[in-house]
């Protein structure tokens, strides 16, 4: 556990979505309040929204069909956005991308606030895209997610099929992202869409940040692959 | 003529037929019901490619999305290419290659620092090309457009223990693809310039791009 000094904590109520602006050497740690959670995570650089999360440049660079510690997270323009220090979890989904309201709509039928107030079944699509206008954001700056907590297993066969793997995260399963310069983080805590739960069941997250040390020099994440020490070394660069 | 290997021409209005030489690209707008035929002219090059819906740029390709509505990582024969709305915009009818990456992403001088080193900085790329291509093509085309790629002819494998690697092309001269329009579309191609890793056998060369309407 390397989140000792808690800023402050907020609760993400299940099926919402939410921005949290994290500043550099800043930790996030989301706690899972029920079994069965996900949350579909877009990343910018607070400094400039252009420069965004790159799900393929992260993945190819080091080699992982999902995230995991100690990866290192990556823009668009070659530099650590956020490292995973640690996770109860070895598998965090990528490559799935997140829920629509077609898809939540498909599986569950209608819903709205009139008929079900606040459990108004909203889609990850829809919650990210409400926090990206508060920033000016918007459907144009919608890239691959990060399915924390999620799992979805590549078959290993010829089609290079897909499974999603039920009852990964539960109760107490955690994760944490050090910010390696100043971020915006929007998230949507809406199931997984590949999720086969037959009732909708978002679940709850805590977050918990923390102020922790820069990166040193033996720091498990930029000794994980060469080219996870480049990315930090190259948001050190642009930052020194 | 690539189109007359296999297809007799009568009755067929092509559209374009070009060459499109390595780390060169190519935009233009295909539509609906048309036909897009990609032709790996040596073997094993990749050639990055972004779809949009021609009247709505902001309704894109998206690789998760069509990814997981097809339950399978690689694109092949019958792969429906979706945007971020879930509407399909091509259908793959053809595919003598076998498989494509949509994972892998455009390559970038940036991410080529990451991967290879800052001695690859100013070497040529995938994202080059697009930034090139959306510049001229103009109609306000921005950075934030240039969303995850599909690429043609490249092979990167998934495993189960959660493995991701870039492998030899299972490309070979003559292969190709071939798309279905399935709305009006604008197409942007980059044929990768990469010389560090195998997606392009480390000597990247031309690609046949013809669009033709039956
Ligand atoms: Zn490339």
């Amino acid at each position: 556990m390397t989140a000792t000094d808690v800023r402050y904590t907020h609760e993400i109520a299940a099926g919402a979505a939410w921005t949290v602006r994290l500043g550099r050497h800043r930790s996030l740690r989301l706690t899972c309040l029920d079994d069965g959670a996900n949350a579909s995570v877009l990343m910018f650089a607070a400094a400039d929204p252009l420069e965004r999360l790159n799900v393929p440049d992260t993945l190819k660079a080091q080699m992982s069909a999902c995230v995991r510690p100690p990866m290192v997270l990556m823009s668009d323009m070659g530099r650590a956005l956020a490292s995973v220090t640690g996770s109860s979890l070895d598998w965090h989904d990528a490559v799935t991308g997140h829920s629509t309201d077609a898809l939540v709509e498909a599986r569950f039928g209608p819903s709205s606030y009139a008929a079900d107030r606040n459990g108004w079944r909203r889609s990850a699509r829809a919650g990210l895209l409400d926090e990206l206008w508060k920033h000016g954001l918007g459907k144009r700056d919608l890239h691959a997610t990060v399915n924390l907590f999620s799992k979805v297993v590549p078959g290993g066969d010829e089609r290079g099929s897909l499974a999603f793997e039920p009852g990964h995260a539960a109760t107490g399963d955690w994760v944490e992202l050090r910010a390696e310069q100043d971020l915006l983080v929007v998230l949507s805590t809406a199931p997984h869409p590949m999720d086969p739960t037959p009732v909708w069941a978002p679940a709850r997250l805590r977050a918990d940040v923390a102020a922790v040390p820069a990166p040193g020099a033996d720091d498990a994440s930029r000794r994980f692959r060469a080219e996870s020490g480049r990315a930090l070394a190259e948001t050190e660069r642009s930052l020194a | 003529m690539t189109v007359t290997d296999a297809d007799a021409m009568h009755g067929v209005d092509v559209l374009f037929d070009t060459t499109v030489e390595a780390g060169d690209g190519w935009t233009g707008e295909l539509p609906a019901g048309s036909r897009l035929r990609i032709v790996d002219l040596c073997g094993n090059q990749a050639v990055d490619t972004l779809f949009f819906d021609a009247h709505d740029y902001t309704n894109r390709y998206s690789a998760v999305d069509t990814v997981r509505e097809q339950g399978a990582a690689y694109l092949t024969t019958g792969s429906v290419l979706r945007s971020v709305d879930l509407d399909p915009l091509a259908t793959i009818v053809a595919d003598t290659c076998g498989r494509h990456d949509t994972l892998g992403g455009a390559c970038a001088q940036e991410s080529n620092v990451v991967r290879y080193g800052r001695h690859t900085r100013h070497q040529h790329a995938c994202r080059t090309t697009f930034v090139r291509q959306a510049m001229a093509w103009g109609r306000g085309l921005e950075k934030r457009d240039l969303t995850h790629n599909v690429n043609f002819f490249m092979n990167v494998p998934l495993t189960r223990d959660g493995g991701l690697t870039f492998e030899d092309g299972v490309s070979a001269p003559g292969k190709y693809v071939e798309l279905r329009a399935d709305r009006d579309l604008l197409v942007l191609v980059s044929n990768c310039p990469q010389l560090n890793n195998p997606c392009n056998g480390y000597n990247p060369t031309p690609v046949q791009l013809t669009g033709w309407r039956t």
